[in-house]
C-alpha cells in the first residue's frame, strides 16, 4: 500500500443529509481578551469518527463545548443537525454515592424516562462496556479504566448520534487506553454513531479514527487534515503496520509544523 | 539493601530518606499490631482520667482541710453520689437535662433550617452570596452577651430568648458547611447535567446536596455541640420559667451546695460530648459509604 493519506484543503464541504456537525468560521474569544478558536471549518458527518489532536491549550475542548451547547461561539455559525449528543468528559465525573447502575441510569433519568426504560437502557450499555457484574459497586471501588467504562455506559444510554469525546483516556495507562481504544472502535461499528474525539495522543488519533483533525496552538485553528485509510473493524495489529507509523509521521509533523 | 541510584532528580523526597542509612543502623520504631494499637488509643485515656480524678481529690482534701471550705471543690465520690444516686436531688437533675435538651433541640432544628436554606440560597448566584455571607460572619463576631439586654427586652427572659441565644450559638456552623460542601461540586459534573438541561431543583436535589452531605453533617456535628453549649450559656442569661442545666448550676452555686452544682456541670458535659458523637457517628452511617474523607 502506497501512501493514501493526504492533506485536505480545510475549505467548508457543502452540507449534506448526512451532516451532524458543521462549524463555520468559527472564533470562539473569551472575555479576557483570550482568543481560544479562530477561523475553524470543521463537520462531522454520519459514520465519521473524527479526531482532532492538537498542543494543549489550543482550543480543542473548546471546540466540544460549543458543540454541546455548553458554550456559544462568538463568532461563525455552529450547526449541530441532533438533539442525541453523547459527551464523555475528561474525568469519569461519576458521582461517588451512586453505585455503577445508578450512575448509568443519570442521563435517563434526568431526561424523564420512566424506571424501567431506564434500567433497561442501563443494563444494556453497562454489558456493552463489559461491566457486568459490577453494577452494584460504587465508583470509589472502580479502577481508573473501570470508570472511565462506566461514564462511557452513561452516555450510550441517550443512544447518542453524535458522540463527543474530550481526551478522555488521558489520565490512564498505556495498556488501559489501548483496550478502551479497542472497545470504542467495536461500539463505534457496533451503535454506529459519529464520533469526535479530542485527544493529544498522536497515534491514538490513526487509531481510532476515520479522519484527522490537526490545531495550532492559540489561537486554535486548523492546520492539517488526514484522511485514516484503514478499515472499519480495525485490527489492533494495525498499530505495528508501516503505514500506520507513516500516517503517523505525517501527523506529528504537521503538529510540530503548526506549533511554530 | 543498595540504594537506588537510578532515581530521577525529580524525586528529590527519597534523598532525605536514604540519609539514616549513611549515618548508621538506628533502631526501627516499634510498629503495633492494629489491635495492640486500639487497646492503645482506650487504655490511655483511661489512665488520664484516672490521674485526673486523683488531681480531684487532691484539690478537694485542699480545701477540705487547709481551707474549710468543703462545698467549695467536693470530693469526686460525692459528686457521682449527686449524679447518680441521690433521690432528692434526681428529679431537679432530670428536669434540667430535660429542658437544656429541649432548648438545644429546637434551636438546633432553627440552625439547621436557617443555615440550610441561606446557604441554598448564596450558591445559586455568585451575588447572592457576595451580598449575604459577610453576615453569617458578622453573626459569628457579634458578642452575644452583648445583645441579651436587647434579646431580654425584646422577648422576655424565657424559653424564647434561650432558643434565639442557642441558634445564634448554632447557625455559623450550619451555613459556613453546608455553603462549603455545596459548592463542593465538580465542574464536570455540573456541566453533565447542564447537558441535559436539569432544573436548578434537580441540579441542587440530585448533585448539590448529596455531594454536600459529608460536609453538612461536619456542620452538623459542630452546630449540635454549640446548640447545647448556648442552650446553658442562655440559661445564665435568661433564669425564669423552665430552667435547665444552666440555672440549676447557678442555683446550686448560691445555695453552695458543691457536690449537686458539680453533678449538673457533669451531666452538662456528658450531654455535650454525646450529642457530638452521636451526630459524628449519624455523618459516618449517612455518607461513609462512599465518603472517604483523607
Amino acid at each position: 500500500m502506497t501512501t493514501t493519506a493526504t492533506p485536505r484543503p480545510s475549505a467548508p464541504a457543502p452540507t449534506t443529509v448526512g451532516t451532524l456537525l458543521d462549524f463555520r468560521d468559527v472564533a470562539m474569544r473569551f472575555p479576557n481578551g483570550t482568543v481560544a478558536l479562530e477561523g475553524v471549518d470543521l463537520t462531522v458527518d454520519r459514520g465519521e469518527f473524527v479526531t482532532v489532536v492538537g498542543p494543549s491549550g489550543c482550543g480543542k475542548s473548546t471546540l466540544l463545548r460549543i458543540a454541546s451547547g455548553l458554550e456559544s461561539a462568538s463568532a461563525g455559525r455552529a450547526e449541530v443537525d441532533t438533539d442525541r449528543i453523547g459527551y464523555v468528559f475528561q474525568d469519569a465525573t461519576l458521582l461517588p454515592w451512586r453505585n455503577v447502575r445508578d450512575n448509568v441510569e443519570l442521563l435517563a433519568e434526568l431526561n424523564g424516562a420512566s424506571k424501567a426504560d431506564r434500567r433497561r437502557a442501563a443494563a444494556e450499555a453497562i454489558d456493552l462496556v463489559g461491566l457486568s457484574g459490577f453494577e452494584t459497586s460504587l465508583p470509589k471501588e472502580l479502577s481508573g479504566g473501570m470508570k472511565m467504562r462506566a461514564s462511557l455506559a452513561r452516555s450510550l444510554t441517550l443512544d447518542p448520534e453524535l458522540f463527543l469525546f474530550d481526551e478522555p483516556f488521558g489520565a490512564l495507562d498505556e495498556i488501559t487506553r489501548e483496550r478502551l481504544n479497542d472497545e470504542l472502535l467495536r461500539l463505534f461499528v457496533e451503535k454506529s454513531f459519529a464520533g469526535l474525539f479530542i485527544t493529544h495522543s498522536v497515534s491514538e488519533a490513526v487509531y481510532l479514527s476515520t479522519r484527522v483533525i490537526v490545531m495550532s496552538g492559540r489561537p486554535g485553528g486548523i492546520v492539517g487534515e488526514f484522511d485514516v485509510p484503514f478499515p472499519m473493524p480495525r485490527d489492533p495489529d494495525i498499530r505495528f503496520t508501516p503505514e500506520f507509523a507513516e500516517l503517523v509521521g505525517e501527523v506529528s509533523h504537521a503538529l510540530r509544523e503548526g506549533h511554530r | 539493601m543498595a540504594i537506588d541510584t537510578r532515581v530521577s532528580p525529580a524525586e528529590p523526597s527519597t534523598a532525605p530518606a536514604a540519609q539514616p542509612r549513611l549515618t548508621g543502623p538506628r533502631a526501627p520504631r516499634r510498629a503495633l499490631t492494629p489491635r495492640a494499637a486500639r487497646t492503645r488509643d482506650v487504655v490511655l485515656p483511661i489512665v488520664v482520667f484516672v490521674a485526673l480524678i486523683g488531681v480531684g481529690y487532691l484539690i478537694a482534701l485542699y480545701y477540705d482541710q487547709v481551707r474549710g471550705l468543703p462545698f467549695l471543690v467536693p470530693y469526686p465520690h460525692l459528686v457521682l453520689n449527686a449524679v447518680l444516686l441521690d433521690a432528692d436531688f434526681r428529679p431537679d437533675l432530670l428536669e434540667a437535662l430535660g429542658n437544656t435538651t429541649l432548648i438545644a433541640v429546637i434551636g438546633l432544628a432553627i440552625a439547621i433550617v436557617i443555615g440550610v436554606a441561606w446557604a441554598v440560597l448564596m450558591v445559586q448566584a455568585r451575588w447572592i452570596e457576595s451580598a449575604l455571607f459577610p453576615y453569617a460572619v458578622v453573626l459569628q463576631c457579634i458578642p452575644i452577651l452583648a445583645l441579651v439586654p436587647l434579646i431580654g427586652s425584646l422577648f422576655g427572659y424565657e424559653m424564647p430568648s434561650r432558643i434565639i441565644v442557642t441558634v445564634m450559638f448554632a447557625l455559623f456552623p450550619m451555613v459556613s458547611n453546608t455553603l462549603f460542601g455545596l459548592q463542593s461540586v465538580d465542574k464536570g459534573q455540573r456541566e453533565l447535567f447542564q447537558l441535559q438541561g436539569a432544573s436548578r431543583l434537580t441540579l441542587l436535589t440530585k448533585l448539590r446536596f448529596p455531594a454536600a452531605l459529608p460536609s453538612i453533617f461536619i456542620g452538623l456535628r459542630n452546630s449540635a455541640g454549640l446548640s447545647v453549649i448556648g442552650a446553658i450559656v442562655a440559661d445564665q442569661f435568661f433564669q425564669r420559667g423552665d430552667g435547665g442545666l444552666g440555672v440549676l448550676i447557678s442555683v446550686m452555686n448560691q445555695r453552695l451546695n458543691g457536690a449537686e452544682m458539680f453533678a449538673a456541670i457533669v451531666v452538662a458535659s456528658v450531654l455535650g460530648v454525646v450529642v457530638f458523637v452521636a451526630f459524628g457517628w449519624l455523618g459516618r452511617v449517612a455518607t461513609g459509604k462512599w465518603f472517604t474523607a483523607n
